[in-house]
């Protein structure tokens, strides 16, 4: 007997004693908490975002380049990482060098790229969390991974929803997902939290605003 | 389970070291203290708490009761999705399974995420047998490894050692294994986790096989989930060209959906957090991203003869959040080692005895290390009632009688020890079935009170010893309801 039929015979008969039909799950838990605008939401994913120390930045879309630049040369970067399908407009005002990321390159080349720019899936207010799905203006997992510089960019409100729950429903599940809540951290050591360990330990969100034309920098 | 701990002394004597070791007492109760407060805050933000572990608890419940059918279903998505699946009736088979898929690659190091399937299974040692390195790259399992130890927490397995302690174990242990520790590493847990990135950097980017576990398998869509905080994680699940995942079974939720109650639930139990810094899921293989290779292993070693029990099943519901042993007043005291499991505390002690069976000192000791004061029960998110089951296996160990060991059912002896308890309950027994018995007894004892012993003799010594005898009122009860008349008459 193959250890599939074993295992499975095993659980079989544990579970005789059982009546075969159970009641359905009963779903009582809120869909999101609190009750708020599209700008109170977006307010939240900032606070939520600053408080596990991700640096946030607001912009409308025409500034975007300039603010992505200005970043890029504040944090001293010589090298950008590029997902395939990122918006070229984003890096016109950069004078970071890019680098395109190819399939074929090495953990090794990855390691020696200072930034990496993306934009994201989805973005939840609740818990301050980005949500990479791995789609051409995110790139290879890997790419916000081993450089040690992450910004990425997300359109408000369109990709702001405010809670877990919600998210799932926009996610689809065959891509491979990353869920980012600031930086990479550690609670580790006596259980008090440390942030930067081994994941970028500089992470920016930028809230590019689609809608206002103003500038609403903060 | 893992050999590691074979020939443990029973809890009671574990314990007694760990209780007179100040450092210990001290790095426990300032660590367990720490996370309490928080996590409390952390739920408190959640105003549907209660709704989500009864949701957490019955989607569990739901999935254990057709396991049977989840695992083929997963099985089956699992494979659509490019990965292939293993099962292992025990840890032997699963390790020999992980040495095996190792070898075919050619490799002779593997980097590991943290995952208590793999500790429970020894996977670490079993792989040196066959001349493969494992090394660890969670934060507090690179300190368990370096420093020659054995966890002692679900979520942070060096929660007994303190920053001086860590310290000195990376300075004196990193060359051994890799990049040595920065010169002048001081004890700043920012500077003592840098020293950690630097040590395993070299080690991830190399990578060419990864071994995980998972927090979470999606029956219908074939999905894994793990959720870390480190970044170890995401390297090694996206680095290596291989990865092989060992899950125990009871790890499956039927649905996609089902994971908005968890992701929920997990984070704000173990590290307080409204989300832990990272989420990974993976469903097969992705060309062109992350290891084209992915091999689950399915690993039983006694969770089905503990599906098999009414009472103890619930113990797998289990997701490990660790938020029982923060809270646990015999766990802050006696710490992790005295259990000796890699599952400690509250769910250690009902969850060993029923992987392993109650045969050995240790294991028949375990549902005995606890107060019962049902803290654990309080902060658990799948509401697992810990102590019912404690009580349930106490029970089992004292009377013994029916249970399921690797799939047969059994009977179990009473164990040895408990004599005085038995035939002190047989007594009761008898006596409390005979109203005249009882009578006369209550009535004697009302007028010998004043000459009852604060202690026990004999057997009863060591009981009486952490334990008040209940003073024996001047009249029975009973005596006084009659003469009152249920009350009515004025008392006395």
């Amino acid at each position: 007997m193959s250890s599939r039929e074993r295992i499975l015979g095993r659980v079989r008969r544990a579970l005789a004693d059982t009546p075969g039909e159970d009641a359905p799950i009963e779903r009582a838990y809120l869909r999101e908490h609190g009750d708020r605008g599209v700008e109170e939401t977006v307010e939240l994913l900032a606070e939520n975002l600053a408080d596990y120390r991700a640096i946030v930045h607001r912009c409308t879309s025409a500034d975007l380049p300039a603010t992505l630049a200005g970043m890029l040369a504040a944090r001293g970067a010589k090298t950008v990482l590029v997902p395939p399908g990122l918006e070229p407009a984003w890096l016109a005002d950069a004078g970071t060098e890019q680098v395109p990321d190819r399939a074929g390159s090495t953990p090794h080349e990855l390691d020696r790229i200072d930034s990496v720019v993306t934009a994201c899936a989805v973005a939840v207010a609740e818990t301050g969390t980005i949500v990479l799905d791995g789609g051409p203006d995110q790139g290879r997992r890997r790419i916000t991974l081993v450089p040690d510089h992450h910004i990425c960019v997300v359109r408000v409100p369109d990709q702001v929803v405010s809670s877990v729950p919600q998210a799932l429903e926009r996610l689809d599940p065959v891509r491979p997902l990353t869920w980012i809540s600031g930086p990479s951290a550690t609670s580790d050591i006596e259980l008090d939290r440390v942030e930067g360990v081994h994941g970028p330990r500089t992470l920016e969100v930028v809230l590019v605003d689609s809608q206002a034309s103003e500038d609403v920098n903060s | 389970m893992s050999g590691t701990y074979l020939g443990m002394p029973a809890f009671p004597e574990a314990a007694r070291e760990a209780v007179n070791n100040k450092t210990l007492r001290g790095n426990l109760r300032h660590a367990t203290h720490t996370i309490r407060a928080k996590r409390e805050k952390a739920v408190a933000e959640v105003s549907d708490w209660a709704e989500l572990r009864e949701a957490g608890k019955r989607i569990k419940d739901h999935t254990l009761r057709h396991l049977d059918r989840y695992l083929v279903q997963l099985e089956e998505s699992v494979t659509a999705a490019g990965g292939t699946v293993h099962w292992a009736a025990d840890a032997d088979e699963a390790n020999e399974i992980v040495a095996h898929l190792v070898k075919m690659t050619g490799e002779s190091e593997v980097v590991k995420v943290k995952s208590m399937a793999t500790q429970e299974i020894g996977l670490n040692e079993a792989l040196e047998a066959e001349g493969i390195r494992a090394y660890e790259t969670d934060l507090a399992e690179l300190i368990v490894q370096l420093g020659k130890d054995r966890p002692s927490h679900i979520l942070v397995p060096a929660i007994h050692r303190n920053r001086g302690e860590i310290r000195d174990i990376f300075e004196r242990e990193m060359s051994e294994w890799g990049r040595p520790a920065p010169e002048g590493l001081t004890d700043t847990p920012a500077e003592l986790a840098e020293a950690a990135r630097l040590h395993l950097r070299e080690k991830f980017l190399r990578a060419k096989v990864g071994v995980s576990g998972a927090n979470f398998m999606v029956a219908d869509t074939g999905t894994l989930v793990v959720v870390e905080s480190e970044g170890n994680g995401r390297m090694c699940l996206t680095l290596p060209e291989t990865l092989i995942s060992v899950v125990g079974i009871e790890k499956i939720v039927p649905t996609w959906q089902d994971l908005e109650v968890f992701l929920q639930t997990l984070p704000r139990s173990s590290t307080a957090e409204r989300m832990n810094p990272y989420t990974s899921t993976w469903t097969g293989t992705t060309d062109e991203d992350g290891p084209q290779h992915f091999h689950l292993v399915l690993l039983d070693n006694g969770r089905s003869d503990t599906l098999a029990d009414e009472v103890g099943r619930q113990a797998l519901r289990c997701i490990r959040c660790s938020a029982c042993l923060n809270v646990c007043p015999v766990y802050e005291r006696a710490g992790g080692h005295a259990y000796g499991s890699v599952y400690p505390g509250p769910i250690g002690a009902i969850l060993s005895p029923q992987l392993r069976g109650t045969a050995s000192e240790i294991d028949a000791s375990l549902p005995y290390a606890s107060s019962l004061c049902g803290a654990c029960y309080e902060v658990c998110p799948v509401a697992i009632d810990i102590p019912e089951v404690l009580v349930h296996l106490r029970e089992r160990v004292v009377q013994g009688g029916p249970v399921v060991r690797e799939g047969n059912k059994v009977v179990l002896k009473p164990a040895k020890g408990h004599a005085a308890e038995r035939a002190a309950m047989r007594a009761a027994r008898w006596a409390f079935s005979r109203p005249g018995v009882l009578r006369t007894g209550q009535r004697a004892a009302s007028r010998t009170r004043r000459v009852h012993p604060r202690t026990l003799p004999g057997p009863g010594k060591a009981w009486s010893g952490t334990r008040d005898l209940p003073a024996v009122p001047a009249e029975p009860f009973r005596d006084w309801w009659q003469r009152t008349d249920g009350g009515k008459e004025g008392t006395k």
